[in-house]
């Protein structure tokens, strides 16, 4: 049995999000919706992190650092992908600096649509994330990394 | 044959119930300060799920001697409690305990990151704040009671915080570095953001992470009891103000913002001069 779902810490990356993802990424944390109920910390070190919340879509200029920031956290890890942007480049799709969602850089396990996502959305992703995070510490030894 | 039978049992429950009750204190901590910020907050056992959490994740060493620094970290606050709960020398626990703290800055130094660097180096400016009145604090103690050894304190009749109040003042005031609480937690934090990432911290994962918070709960109790044998001959009263302390801690926590370095230093070394010097000159005097 793992102890990962009961104390989810997450990392939250900006990248070229228009700032209405994260406004409510970090509505999650306010009062109303408050997740340290369910143990979620916002650790804002990727180290200490199990889930890599990002936002926004991904451009030339940040490619690296998204890659860098998952490099640095410790498995196992998730990636949960917020919004419209960070899930396919949304309405950024078509510029010329924007690559698209954030699978084209590192693997995303859940993505959470809308402009901007809910925070019950949000809440929901990470939690569905959860899930995904039991079942990689299951496999852990299993698969050679 | 009486002495060592006590000091082994008092070591052999330090050591059993101190991380539970450290962890205990520390989850109620949480649900205080979420009820503060009127939020409901995490279950009690919270801390207790970080922890074997991290045990569960992949620890990325940067340099492997930082193990044997976080492990000396580990060892030597528990000595330091088991010194004092065993009834040995106060003023070898506390070095013991500086000692451990030294130990925690040189695992930080050895990751080569500048922001744990940055972590270290204020680490070492609160080690600076807060010892001369950890220091006063025993040397009050042995002046009131005639002895350093934690059972001679502890069965001294007479409370010592009538002899010692200014002294007792003072130590709630370096307490806030001690606990790492704002508006002193310029070295590390256990709020979600500041601007160093996680300071000292910040290079540890998985079980080395997971040691240096078990060793905190270690001290945190070690403090505690600091606080209790103020209070020594009416348990009740002691208890009920150790856990007054606490609370109070928490208190200020979510009341203020963190302040400069300067500030840090500054205060506390006032609050030395004042509460702790006056006292023990009251103390030389009588
Ligand atoms: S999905 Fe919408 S709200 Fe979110 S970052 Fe993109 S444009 Fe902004």
């Amino acid at each position: 049995m793992s102890f990962l779902p009961k104390s989810p810490w997450l990392v939250h990356y900006d990248a070229s999000s228009c700032n209405g993802c994260d406004i409510e990424v970090l509505a999650c944390l306010t009062p109303v919706y408050d997740v340290e109920r369910f143990g979620v910390l916002n650790i804002g070190n990727p180290k200490h992190a199990d889930i890599f919340v990002v936002t926004g879509s991904v451009n030339e200029q940040n490619k690296a650092v998204i890659k860098n920031i998952y490099d640095q956290m410790a498995e196992p890890k998730v990636v949960v992908a917020i919004g419209a942007c960070a899930t396919s480049g949304g309405v950024f799709r078509e510029c010329y600096n924007v690559s698209g969602g954030v699978d084209t850089v590192i693997p995303v396990d859940v993505y959470v649509p809308g402009c901007a996502a809910r925070p019950e959305a949000i809440i929901d992703g990470v939690v569905l994330g959860l899930g995904v995070l039991e079942a990689k510490y299951g496999e852990k030894g299993k698969v050679a990394s | 044959m009486d002495v060592t039978a006590t000091t082994v049992i008092g070591i052999l429950i330090y050591l059993a119930a101190a991380p539970v009750v450290g962890g205990l204190l520390t989850g109620a901590d949480r649900i205080v300060s979420a009820r503060m910020q009127g939020r409901y907050g995490p279950p009690l056992l919270q801390p207790f799920y970080d922890v074997l959490k991290l045990w569960q994740k992949e620890n990325i060493v940067v340099n492997r001697q930082q193990k044997v620094y976080i492990l000396g970290f580990f060892v030597f606050v528990i000595i330091t409690g088991c010194i004092m709960f065993g009834g040995g020398d106060l003023l070898l626990a506390v070095f013991a305990l500086t000692l451990a703290s030294v130990f925690l800055i040189v695992a930080a130094y050895s990751t080569f990151s500048p922001y744990a660097h940055i972590g270290a180096e204020r680490e070492m400016i609160q080690m600076v704040s807060y010892e001369p009145m950890v220091i006063l604090t025993v040397v009050g103690m042995y002046m009131a009671t005639g002895s350093f050894s934690a059972a001679d304190i502890a069965r001294h009749d007479g409370m010592l915080f009538l002899h010692l109040p200014f002294i007792f003042l003072g130590f709630l005031f370096i307490l806030t570095i001690k606990f790492r609480k704002s508006p002193f937690d310029i070295s590390m934090s256990h709020h979600a953001h500041q601007e160093i990432v996680r300071g000292l911290t910040t290079e540890f994962s998985g079980r080395d992470l997971a040691l240096i918070e078990i060793a905190h709960w270690y001290e945190n109790v070690f403090l505690l009891g600091l606080i209790y044998l103020f209070f020594a001959p009416v348990p009740v009263v002691a208890v009920a103000v150790t856990l007054a302390a606490y609370f109070l801690e928490v208190f200020i926590d979510n009341n203020n913002a963190r302040l400069k370095w300067q500030h840090a230093l500054g205060s506390s070394w006032a609050v030395t001069l004042v509460l702790g010097v006056s006292n023990v000159v009251l103390l030389a005097f009588r």
